[in-house]
């Protein structure tokens, strides 16, 4: 565990998983939908279909990489990058198991949260710069639902945060030792979830993509691979959410007989589960419905749910939280 | 963590020049963002994690990205970049880059000032900004809370109809 190695390692270990997987769960979530829709689904490339992702890979990497001549082709190039990129590096302070994270930071809540909040400018960026109508109304809509969702977002898990004293989440996980957070903080994972998937733009609330009204929003005018960086991401970010709701909310690593890593898993998994389930389930709201249904229902929520907890956890501990602010005072 | 210091500080300074003089406003704003989050890797440096991490979620994540929004709708379609370098002519900029020059050469001779500078930073967590900011700085985070709703109070007046 020492030299430059082991982290350059755990950082390759954890690359490799997330992209094979990534490739694997758009398989997994077209058996799925098939499943519940009493459908077939793609059973043709090899056992049971697996093998469909690799012929999606190749079909989508010998595709021509064409920009279009009217776009902006600096940023039209840059855009399909940064999701990949922020939702890959928020991935580094996820805690796998115990010790096996990139990064242990003392702010890795909010390091998540910056990292989502920047995945906005793929959306935003990719809109603007397609330079055609639909692809600006999808990332106008993007930017307005991703900037509503992420602020109570962030207030949903900070109830979270008071129970474990730390923005930590390796500690977090290990304060849930007793009792998963899901229990105190139903409320909480709740809204996280309902925001996670405004974040990652999933149905139903893909409205910055809803084909049936603007071709296929932001990224109308991508193909080849800078489309399947999108799709990649997209996917990725499933990954990313279904892994925190697992850290913040069911105890990580956390269970007994299966070594840890195995339970994060497991875990994640039926996480992500529910995530393709609710798109099998659910059809799209408006877009005024779905941001009335963020500022006027769940911020509200949010704010009740923090000060609740607040109130309950001022009240069952005895130490005044008074103590220390004299010893933090300005130098 | 000296290293990390210059090589932000470096791409603070290249990515905000290039904001300032580029004439798509677009491209300006993302220099601009890049520089947001070189402040924030300044900060990190420097040992104030917290602060790094809001400045990426407020500034970087959150007020560019308004401002994005903004300018997205009003610098749409060509002929936007000619008009802009019609209007940023040297005599519109002289003004300001002179009292700007006034202001780094304040800012120089506070830097060289050595008793001004903390010779150490030491690092601090967010438990520490948030007693700091609800002990002794309370008072500053009342009236911050009541222009912010002041501010909400107005937006939805505005926005009523």
């Amino acid at each position: 565990m020492h030299g430059i190695a082991s982290p350059v390692l755990t950082i390759a270990v954890i690359l490799f998983a997330l992209l094979a997987s990534s490739a694997a769960l758009i398989w997994a979530e077209r058996r799925l939908l098939a499943l519940w829709q009493d459908r077939y689904g793609p059973n043709r490339v090899g056992p049971l279909g697996i093998l469909q992702s690799v012929a999606d890979m190749i079909k989508i990497l010998t595709k021509d990489d064409w920009v279009p001549p009217f776009a902006d082709r600096a940023v039209f190039v840059l855009a399909p990058a940064i999701i990949v990129i922020t939702v890959l590096t928020a991935f580094a302070v996820i805690p796998f198991a115990p010790g096996f994270a990139v990064a242990d930071l003392d702010i890795g809540v909010i390091f998540f949260l910056a990292m989502s909040s920047l995945s906005i400018y793929s959306v935003v960026l990719a809109g603007w710069a397609s330079n055609s109508k639909y692809a600006l109304l999808g990332g106008l809509r993007g930017a307005a639902q991703m900037l509503s969702y992420e602020i109570f977002m962030g207030l949903s898990i900070m109830g979270v945060v008071l129970l474990a004293g730390s923005f930590n989440l390796g500690d977090i996980v290990e304060a849930q030792r007793d009792m998963w957070f899901f229990i105190p903080q139903l409320p909480g994972l709740l809204i996280f979830f309902l925001a996670g998937l405004a974040e990652t733009h999933r149905l139903p609330f893909d409205l910055p993509e809803a084909e049936n009204e603007l071709v296929a929003g932001y990224h109308t005018e991508y193909a080849g691979m800078k489309f399947g960086m999108f799709f990649v991401g997209e996917y990725l970010g499933i990954m990313l959410v279904a892994s925190m709701i697992t850290t913040l909310f069911l105890g990580g690593w956390l269970g007994p007989v299966l070594p840890a890593a195995a339970w994060f898993i497991l875990k994640t998994g039926l996480v992500v589960a529910v995530f393709i389930l609710l798109r099998a389930a659910l059809p799209r709201p408006r877009f005024d419905q779905l941001m009335g249904f963020g500022w006027k229902a769940m911020l509200p929520l949010a704010l009740i749910n923090l000060l609740a907890t607040g109130a309950v956890l001022l009240a069952v501990t005895d130490a005044p939280l008074s103590t220390g602010i004299h010893d933090a005072g300005p130098r | 963590m000296d290293g990390l210091f210059y090589i932000a500080s470096a791409i603070a300074l290249v990515s905000t020049f290039r904001a300032v003089t580029g004439s798509n406003a677009v491209h300006s704003l993302l220099y601009l963002t890049v520089s947001f989050l070189a402040s924030a890797a300044v900060f990190y440096s420097l040992g104030a994690h917290y602060i790094a991490a809001l400045e990426a979620i407020i500034y970087a994540g959150a007020i560019m990205v308004l401002f994005l929004f903004v300018v997205m709708m009003a610098s749409y379609g060509p002929g936007r970049e000619t008009e802009e370098k019609r209007v940023t002519r040297p005599g519109t900029w002289a003004g300001p880059a002179a009292l700007a020059a006034i202001l780094l050469f304040e800012l120089v001779f506070v830097l060289t000032d050595r008793g001004l500078v903390p010779e150490e930073g030491r690092a601090l967590g967010p438990k520490a900004v948030g007693i700091a900011l609800f002990g002794p700085y309370l008072i500053g985070v009342e009236l911050a809370s009541v222009l912010l709703l002041v501010g909400l109070l107005g937006a939805y007046h505005i926005g009523r109809k």
